[in-house]
């Protein structure tokens, strides 16, 4: 077993846990805190695919953004008063749907034949990445910033409440 | 070297537990959690069809950056809609508010 193989197992059984951690916990923070994890981890997955400049922009994003804004809903609409109400009665229905599509995708990723290279990974430079989004990319790139620019006023005129309140 | 087949079922993995996150929980917040894990691994998927199948164009790479990008836009709206909800109805749970329903 090389090196490389060490380090993905490694990363993938901690990608696993966080994810089972947040699905599974009765904790709602700690459910959070297991989220960071799992996608801490994720980010290892990419670097392991070569694609550090993905790995940061998780880190930045998911880790520092996202998972604080989850945990700072979690303290306003107070969901650790509530721990009953965290699971509902479909958990065997849950189970059973997410077992059934696991078994399929795998069995499809394991019998296709995929085209062309599948041991090897080819690093893609850095360089003609941000070059290919800046030129054939650059409509869907400005319509992404749109959309941002969309979601952050919508979700301030959702969050600010109404004038008298 | 890692065999892509790996990523493949370490995606698959992932996005089940997604699915029976967004099955099994009540609470929206939860449920946005679980549907984040699914994103990541749909973005496992793409990186790694990009690095081991086409190198040479890459545009798996550029739709994992849209996804994540996307996946902030959606954040942001889905936790202003719950405190918005939270607000109105005193709740948080997706059983309770069921107004469209008569």
């Amino acid at each position: 077993m090389s090196y490389e193989e060490v380090i993905f197992y490694f990363v993938a059984a901690v990608t696993v846990l966080g994810a089972l951690g947040v699905v599974l916990t009765r904790n709602v923070v700690h459910s959070a805190l297991f989220l960071i994890l799992a996608l801490l981890a994720v980010a290892g997955v990419f670097i392991l695919l070569s694609a550090e400049f993905l790995a940061i922009v998780q880190i930045l994003i998911y880790g520092g953004a996202v998972t604080i804004l989850i945990l700072f809903v979690m303290m306003l609409t107070r969901v650790r008063d509530m721990p009953q109400a965290l699971d509902g009665p479909q958990r065997p229905f849950a189970a059973l749907a997410a077992g059934a599509f696991l078994v399929l995708s795998v069995l499809a990723a394991l019998s296709s034949d995929w085209p062309g290279e599948t041991r090897e990974i080819t690093v893609v430079p850095f360089r003609e990445m941000g070059e290919a989004l800046f030129r054939d990319w650059a409509v869907p790139f400005e319509v992404a910033s749109l959309v941002l620019l969309v979601a952050l006023i919508g979700a301030i005129v959702l969050a600010r409440g109404e004038e008298g309140e | 070297m890692i065999p892509i087949e790996n990523f493949l079922v370490l995606s698959s993995i992932l996005f089940s537990i997604g699915i029976y996150g967004v099955l099994a929980r009540r609470n929206a917040v939860l449920i946005i959690m679980s549907v984040e894990l699914m994103l990541q691994a749909v973005s496992i998927n793409f990186i790694a069809f990009a690095v081991y199948l086409y190198p040479e164009q890459f545009t798996g790479l550029i739709f994992a950056i849209f996804v994540i990008t996307i996946a902030a836009a959606e954040v942001g709206l889905a936790l202003g809609i719950i405190l918005r909800i939270f607000r109105n109805k005193g709740t948080s749970n997706v059983d309770e508010v069921d107004m469209l329903k008569w």
